[in-house]
């Protein structure tokens, strides 16, 4: 173990213990230092398992380099740093550390070379975030946190069970690729899942990143579903159910955000959305996909994190998150409306943004296959973002009729974090050999083709055509769309509570007699104990010896009836 | 009649509709003459793209709204169970 060596993940989370001992500038300085050394240091990392410590009997690898752990540190860090930037102003003095503790056990994740460090640093990842959620102060945040650590938690026993189960059967502590082929890597696939935002459990995500603050969301958003989609890369890449796992997502994510009314539960839905696409691009599995699969992960981090800022810029300047609240912020917050609008552009994969270069590797993936069922469902899909995240968000908040709000624009730090991401957003759609540089396997791909380009755009603007033509249709309304979060929210307090009178029920049907026994039993004693009672009386010695020799006589019968 | 900004006045949303439109005849005008490298026989159809793009968000939408015919509530629904908490 070479101690010159520093592991980017533990700068990050010494960051975090040493932010809430330092106050106003010292502060504002360390914020925005810890991840930009954090992402030095990784950088002057070289490759190989670098690390390597004794267990029991497993050699663990805490400190792991390739290009693909790589990539998804550098993504990690790049966002707490920029994050961090944008939550300067955040009054809570426990978010921004809280976020740096989730951001760097998420870097740990991705930089761990054995499924122990793996585990470990997945559990502090659930720590933070449910720390950042829950700094957020307000009942409804504290709530949402709760029911989100269960889930974590719940996904943590599973991903436990099934790293003890494939450790013991094979003797290799190592992370590397697996087959889904018994109990133990199938539980070690649904516990990467669950934290992916996969079904049947999707519906925590939704549920607690829009309860965070104006800032918190735009952490939640980048760590825990990507980090899920990390260990799926290098876990399980082509594991055929994953693409329809996917497909599942993608749809499952336009349809609720077609349906929802507060405008970052839009954007918790197309994290899911955009997650399915990474997810399919994992099951396809072939070098294309895997590189589209990765480098959609590091786009959308970007974008997704400039849409939650921008939402998060309105949020903090007139206290509603209702798109049926709000409209017409064009006027009076022209820097946040360009931002999110290029953030939306990206998400629905425009030309010269950096979705186009991203997500089309992994439609480019399916067509390489003839794979012709998954193409037709991506066409529609990345139509579909368009219709619930690339215009839904940007008209309702921005456009549409007008609320009659004129908040500003948001103060600097919030502003630079914004226009650095969405320049990132242009930067890499327009220069994409930088991103594919970083990419695990070599690219052979030409993104941008006359044909490529006519054919998004007919797809997209057509998909414009149809949101404005359903206009009607899509007026939001003040209301929410049931999801599984029902089950748990609901149905299961409603349950136990059944179960709970149901049981107080039979309890009282059966001690009720039992009681009455007793009583009688107590009172007769209580009786026979008085001086000329049973219990007090003389026995003549006569009756004991009857007594005796009616039990000898017992013991005589049934000795003889066990011959 | 002065407008607060030049996306207020109708007469400006009327051309930025007819450029959209202009923009979407040319996208779709526009496979006739580029080959769009067709990958399967159904995407060779003329305006393919466009129309797939816009009858399945159409379908989208309406698969959207028959669910929320049955799932959605008023927002206030989880209201009751958080002052619980």
């Amino acid at each position: 173990m070479s101690s010159v060596v520093l592991h980017p993940a533990l700068i990050l989370i010494a960051g975090a213990l040493l932010l809430p001992l330092l106050r106003g500038n010292a502060r504002n300085i360390a914020v925005l230092s810890a991840p930009t050394f954090a992402l030095i240091a990784l950088w002057l990392l070289p490759e190989g398992k670098l690390w390597q410590v004794p267990w029991l009997d497993y050699s663990l690898a805490p400190l792991a380099v390739d290009k693909l752990s790589r990539l998804f540190a550098t993504i990690f860090l790049l966002m707490a740093a920029v994050g961090g930037l944008f939550a300067l102003r955040q009054q809570s003095r426990l978010e921004v550390p809280a976020a740096f503790l989730y951001a760097g056990s998420a870097v740990g994740v991705v930089l761990a070379g054995d499924l122990v460090t793996v585990f470990l640093f997945w559990e502090f990842m659930a720590v933070g975030s449910t720390l950042v959620l829950w700094s957020a102060g307000t009942s409804t945040a504290r709530a949402a946190s709760m029911r989100y650590a269960m889930i974590h938690l719940a996904g943590g026993v599973i991903l436990f069970a099934g790293v003890a189960g494939q450790i013991a059967a094979t003797g290799d502590a190592n992370f590397h690729a697996m087959q889904a082929d018994s109990i133990a890597t199938w539980l070690i696939l649904i516990g990467f899942l669950i934290n992916a935002g996969a079904p049947p459990l999707a519906a925590w995500l939704p549920d607690a990143y829009p309860e965070a603050s104006w800032s918190g969301t735009v952490f939640l958003s980048a760590f825990t579903t990507k980090t899920a989609v990390y260990v799926l890369l290098r876990g399980f890449p082509g594991t055929e159910i994953l693409i329809w796992v996917g497909i599942f997502m993608i749809f499952y994510g336009i349809v609720y955000a077609l349906l929802e009314n507060d405008m970052r539960r839009i954007l918790a839905y197309s994290i899911v959305n955009q997650v399915g696409f990474m997810v399919v691009g994992i099951g396809i599995g072939t070098e294309m996909a895997l590189n589209g699969a990765a480098a959609h992960a590091f786009a959308h981090i970007i974008y997704k994190a400039l849409l939650l800022m921008s939402a998060g810029a309105v949020l903090a300047a007139t206290n509603r998150r209702k798109c049926s609240e709000l409209g017409g912020l064009f006027h009076s917050m022209p820097i946040t409306t360009l931002c999110g609008t290029i953030g939306a552009l990206a998400i629905s994969s425009f030309p010269l943004t950096s979705g186009f270069v991203s997500k089309s590797m992994v439609t480019q993936a399916a067509i390489d296959g003839q794979l012709q069922t998954v193409w037709l469902f991506l066409a529609a899909a990345s139509a579909g973002v368009f219709l619930h995240a690339g215009i839904k968000f940007p008209w309702f908040v921005f456009f549409q009729k007008d609320s009659g709000l004129r908040p500003a624009d948001p103060p600097a730090s919030m502003r630079w974090a914004m226009i650095f991401f969405a320049f990132l957003c242009i930067a890499l759609g327009v220069y994409p050999d930088s991103l594919y540089a970083l990419l695990p396997y070599t690219v052979n791909y030409v993104p941008y083709t006359t044909a490529h380009i006519i054919t998004q755009l007919q797809l997209l603007l057509f998909s414009g055509l149809a949101f404005f033509v359903m206009l009607d249709h899509l007026k939001r309304t003040p209301t929410i769309t049931l999801d599984v979060d029902w089950l748990w929210r609901v149905a299961g307090p409603a349950l136990s509570r059944m179960g709970g009178t149901t049981l107080a029920a039979l309890r009282l049907a059966v001690t009720a007699p039992l009681a009455s026994v007793a009583t009688h039993l107590r009172s007769r004693i209580e009786r026979e104990s008085r001086h000329d009672g049973l219990l007090h009386r003389n026995w003549p010695t006569g009756t004991m010896a009857t007594w005796v020799m009616i039990l000898l006589l017992t013991y005589l019968v049934l000795d003889f009836s066990a011959l | 009649m002065k407008t607060e900004h030049w996306l207020d006045d109708p007469r400006n949303v009327r051309k930025l509709w007819l450029g959209f439109l202009v923009v979407l005849a040319l996208t779709v005008i526009a496979g006739a003459f580029v080959d769009l490298h067709p990958h399967f026989e159904i995407e060779s159809w003329f305006g393919f793209n466009a129309a797939y793009g816009f009858v399945t968000c159409l379908l989208m939408i309406v698969g959207a709204k028959a669910l929320g015919i049955f799932l959605k509530k008023p927002d206030t629904y989880y209201a009751k169970d958080e002052r619980n908490e």
